[in-house]
Order: structure tokens, then sequence, then C-alpha cells
């Protein structure tokens, strides 16, 4: 099944046409890896996927974002539910300067939910579902801040998880962590296609390899090749991905 | 082109080490059907003594392979390349105990009298011996064409077994085999004929490595 399709898109930083024509299919409770070099447009596809680049000034958008055949850059969308169910982890871990706890139900609270115990319940969960619950369960009116990297992440995971996405985008989640922690996120995130989507990008091919299931090369705005993960690490269609994924590009 | 000289120049060592692996077993197919056929048993023992070396660098080539693997983190036609490579050398050292067994029959044979019906042993082993080498090269080369064209000869060395098999019942028949040593005859040429088979799976793993096909199945 198919969560997301991209069609044609184009998307335009002023002068600079950063995405050329993307055509992809996002599958439902699949990890979909993005992969390529520096620059190539990874960080602005996923982010056109929850219309994060709106605000950029001088950006120009075309083509079509269909998420659950719903086309998101329609005019009736409202860009706050879309959000809600297209979370985004970033790079580095972006705990709020509050609790672990209030980080936790940030977003219950901007949806409006009140109930205190609908609440405590929620934040459990998400917790527990981020693979933290069990490190931060008898300090959780703490500060975020004082967790490390890894925990902090993951809280950040949490928090993401709290409101029941349905899609959750990840921009190197895992690039600034230990492997320990890398670890501990990428467990989780095969834990996570139970109930997500999930589309990750990395720079990590050893990474991608291990925890998606489809993966995307990207190259100067082009999606170059997609193909299941196995295929693209094994016998990749183009010499262009095998350049890129073998280290021989440049 | 970037950033990996030093891996590639591990995998032209790699390639190095199976083309003087293909020597080895060249030589050792040669000089056990010369023994055979001069009844030569110091070269026969020569041989059957050397497959101790064929192992040793079957071994050192399978450590190099995995070290790449835990190193280099292959991927692609890098890992293509280098699974293959693991793969082609146990069919190399096979065709080196096969060629031992030769060497080894060769000393316990007598009956001079039966090559004269015997005929097509010596055709069949230098059409062996040209598909190993031609199958090693293809390997390092990745040449799939050459790697076609060895597919396509085993069907002469399979025909030439049945010839030598037909020689042989005739020895029989005509009640040629005072010396009890026909059957051995027999068993060269199919030792000779399992040479040639390694040699296509060699070519098999050629295909493989720059394809990901096998048998034309894909298999990655
Ligand atoms: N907010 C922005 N305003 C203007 N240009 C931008 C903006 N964000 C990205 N770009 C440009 O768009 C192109 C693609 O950038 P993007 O961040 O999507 O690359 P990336 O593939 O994520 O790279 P990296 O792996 O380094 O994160 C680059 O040329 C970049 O300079
Ligand atoms: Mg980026």
């Amino acid at each position: 099944m198919t969560k997301i399709v991209t069609e044609n898109l184009h998307l335009h930083y002023g002068e600079n046409h950063a995405l050329r024509g993307i055509n992809l299919n996002i599958l439902t409770n699949k990890i979909t890896a993005l992969i390529g070099p520096s620059g190539c447009g990874k960080s602005t596809y996923l982010k056109t996927l929850n219309r994060m680049n709106d605000n950029v000034p001088n950006v120009k958008i075309s083509g079509q974002v269909l998420l659950d055949s719903e086309d998101i850059y329609g005019g009736t969308v409202d860009v706050t539910k879309l959000r809600k169910k297209v979370g985004m982890v970033f790079q580095s871990p972006n705990p709020f300067p509050m609790s672990i706890y209030d980080n936790a139900a940030y977003g219950l609270r901007i949806h409006g939910v009140k109930k205190r115990l609908l609440i405590d319940e929620i934040v459990e969960r998400s917790l527990r579902g981020a693979a933290i619950w069990d490190e931060v369960k008898d300090r959780l009116k703490t500060p975020a801040l004082a967790l490390s990297g890894g925990q902090q992440q993951r809280l950040c995971i949490a928090r993401t998880l709290a409101v029941s996405p349905e899609v959750i985008l990840m921009d190197e989640p895992t690039s600034a962590l230990d492997p320990i922690s890398t670890m501990k996120i990428e467990e989780l995130m095969s834990e996570l296609t139970k109930q997500y989507t999930v589309v990750i990008v990395t720079h990590n091919m050893q990474q991608a390899a291990r925890i998606s299931d489809y993966t995307a090369f990207f190259l100067l705005g082009e999606m170059i090749e997609y193909d299941e993960t196995n295929r693209i690490f094994a016998a990749p269609k183009n010499p262009r991905t095998e350049n890129y994924i073998t280290g021989r590009f440049g | 082109m970037t950033a990996r000289n030093a891996f590639d120049a591990e995998l032209d060592a790699l390639n190095l080490e199976l083309v003087k692996m293909g020597g080895m077993i060249e030589e050792a197919i040669e000089n056990s059907v010369a023994a055979f056929k001069n009844q030569d048993n110091a070269l026969a023992q020569l041989v059957a003594d050397g497959d101790a070396k064929v192992d040793d660098m079957e071994k050192r080539i399978e450590t190099r392979c995995l070290s790449l693997i835990i190193r280099q983190q292959p991927v692609a036609k890098d890992l293509r390349l280098i699974s293959a490579a693991l793969k082609v050398i146990t069919d190399m050292e096979r065709i080196g105990d096969n060629a031992e067994d030769i060497a080894r029959l060769s000393m316990a044979i007598t009956g001079e009298h039966i090559f004269d019906v015997v005929k097509h042993i010596p055709q069949m082993s230098e059409c062996a011996l040209k598909m190993v080498h031609d199958a090693v090269t293809a390997f390092v080369n990745h040449d799939l064409t050459l790697a076609k064209t060895i597919i396509d000869t085993d069907d002469v060395v399979d025909n030439l077994f049945c010839d030598v098999k037909a020689e042989i019942s005739e020895v029989l028949k005509r009640g040629m085999d005072i010396h009890n040593n026909t059957v051995d005859f027999l068993m060269i040429a199919k030792y000779l004929e399992r040479i040639a088979d390694h040699a296509v799976n060699i070519c098999e793993w050629a295909e493989f490595s720059q394809t990901g096909k096998h048998k034309d199945k894909q298999i990655l």
C-alpha cells in the first residue's frame, strides 16, 4: 500500500532548483531511506512531505504530494493537522527547555488535549514507544536538557509519537549519537513500522542497509534510483548509484 | 572518482591471488594427466604433494576476502565480487583435489596396452584444462562473453566422456582388462569431466559478480 505519492515535484529556493521532478512513492508501514551526497535535496524533499518549506522566503513548489490520495498542497489542507499526521524528528535532538514530561505532552496540549489522566497515559505510552520510559520514569519532572544526547533524541521521538502521527520523517536522527544510542534508535525504528510509515534521511550507508525496506538515491535534486534496499546495495541498476554507495563518487 | 584507491588496490591484489591459484591448479591438471599418460610416478607424487599448497592458497584468499568484508563493508559490485571470489576458490580447490585424484590413480595403473583403445582421455584433458584457464581469466577480467563460451564448451567435454565410456566398454567386452584397472581409466575420465563442471561453476560466478544473477536467477 502506498502512503505518499510524489508526482513531478519541483522546488526552487529562489534561483536554486533544488528538487527537479521527483517521482517517488512511500509505502505504508515501511521504512524508506533517502541517501545521496550533501546538498542533493534529501532534507528539502523530506520537508515537502509536511510542508515545512512553506515559510522559506522565495520558495516555489510545483507538482503533487498526495497523502492517502489527498493533495497536501491543496487549498483546503490544514497545515497544523497535516503536521500532526506527518511528524518530524531532526538531526540534532531539540527538546524544549522544559521538563521531560512537558516535552512529551507538548503536542497533545497544542492539539487541545486537557484531561490530565489522558495526558499521563499518552506520555507514558509514547515514552515507552520511544524506548526511554525505564530511563526517565523516576524523573519526569526534571529538565529534558539534562538528558544525554541519545536520550534527548528518543525523547524527541516520544514527543512526535504522542500526537499519534501516521508518518514519521527523520532527518539524520542518529548522526550526533554514539553507537549504543544509535542502536537503540535503530531497534526502535523497526518497532515503529508496525504502526507508522517512516522516511529517514541518512548519510550512513550501513544504517540505510540495516534498517530500511526501500532506498531512494538522490543526486543534484533528482531521484536517480529507487528499489528494495537489498537490491540497491546488492545490484543497483544505475552506475551513479553504484559509484555512490561503493564510495567511488567524485 | 575518489577515495577508494586503497580498496581498489586490495581488489587488484585479490585478483592477482586468484590468477596465481588458477596457475597452480592448471599445472596440477597438466602434470597429473602427463603422469598418467607417461606412467610417471614421480610426477604423480609431485602433484599429490602439491595439493596442500593449493589448499593453503584457498585459505589465504578466504582470509583476505573475509577481512575485506570486515574492514571495507563492501556493497553492490564490490560485495558481489568478493562473495563470488569466495565461491570460486572452493571450485578451484576442488579442481586441485580432482587433479590429485588423477595423479594417485595413475600411480596404481599398470595396463599400458589399453591406451591404444581408450584414446579420448588426452583430448578430454586438453579441453578441461583450457576451460579452467579461460574460466579464471573470464572471472578476473569480468569477461562475460568468454564465460558464456566456456559454459557452452561443457557439452564437448560431456561428449568426450561418452566416447571414453564407449571405449572402456569395448575393452571390457573384448576381455582386455588383464590388469584390472580399466575402471581407473573411467574414474580419470570422470574426474576430468568434474573439472570441466567446476570451470563452468567459475564462469557462473563470473556472471554473478557482474550482474547479481546466478544461472539466470537474480540472487541478489
Ligand atoms: N532554506 C533554504 N533556503 C535556500 N536554499 C536552501 C535552503 N535549504 C536548502 N537549500 C539549498 O537546497 C539544496 C538542497 O539542500 P538540502 O538541505 O535539501 O540537501 P541535503 O541533501 O539534505 O544535504 P545534507 O546531506 O548536507 O543535509 C542545496 O543547494 C541547499 O543549499
Ligand atoms: Mg539534509
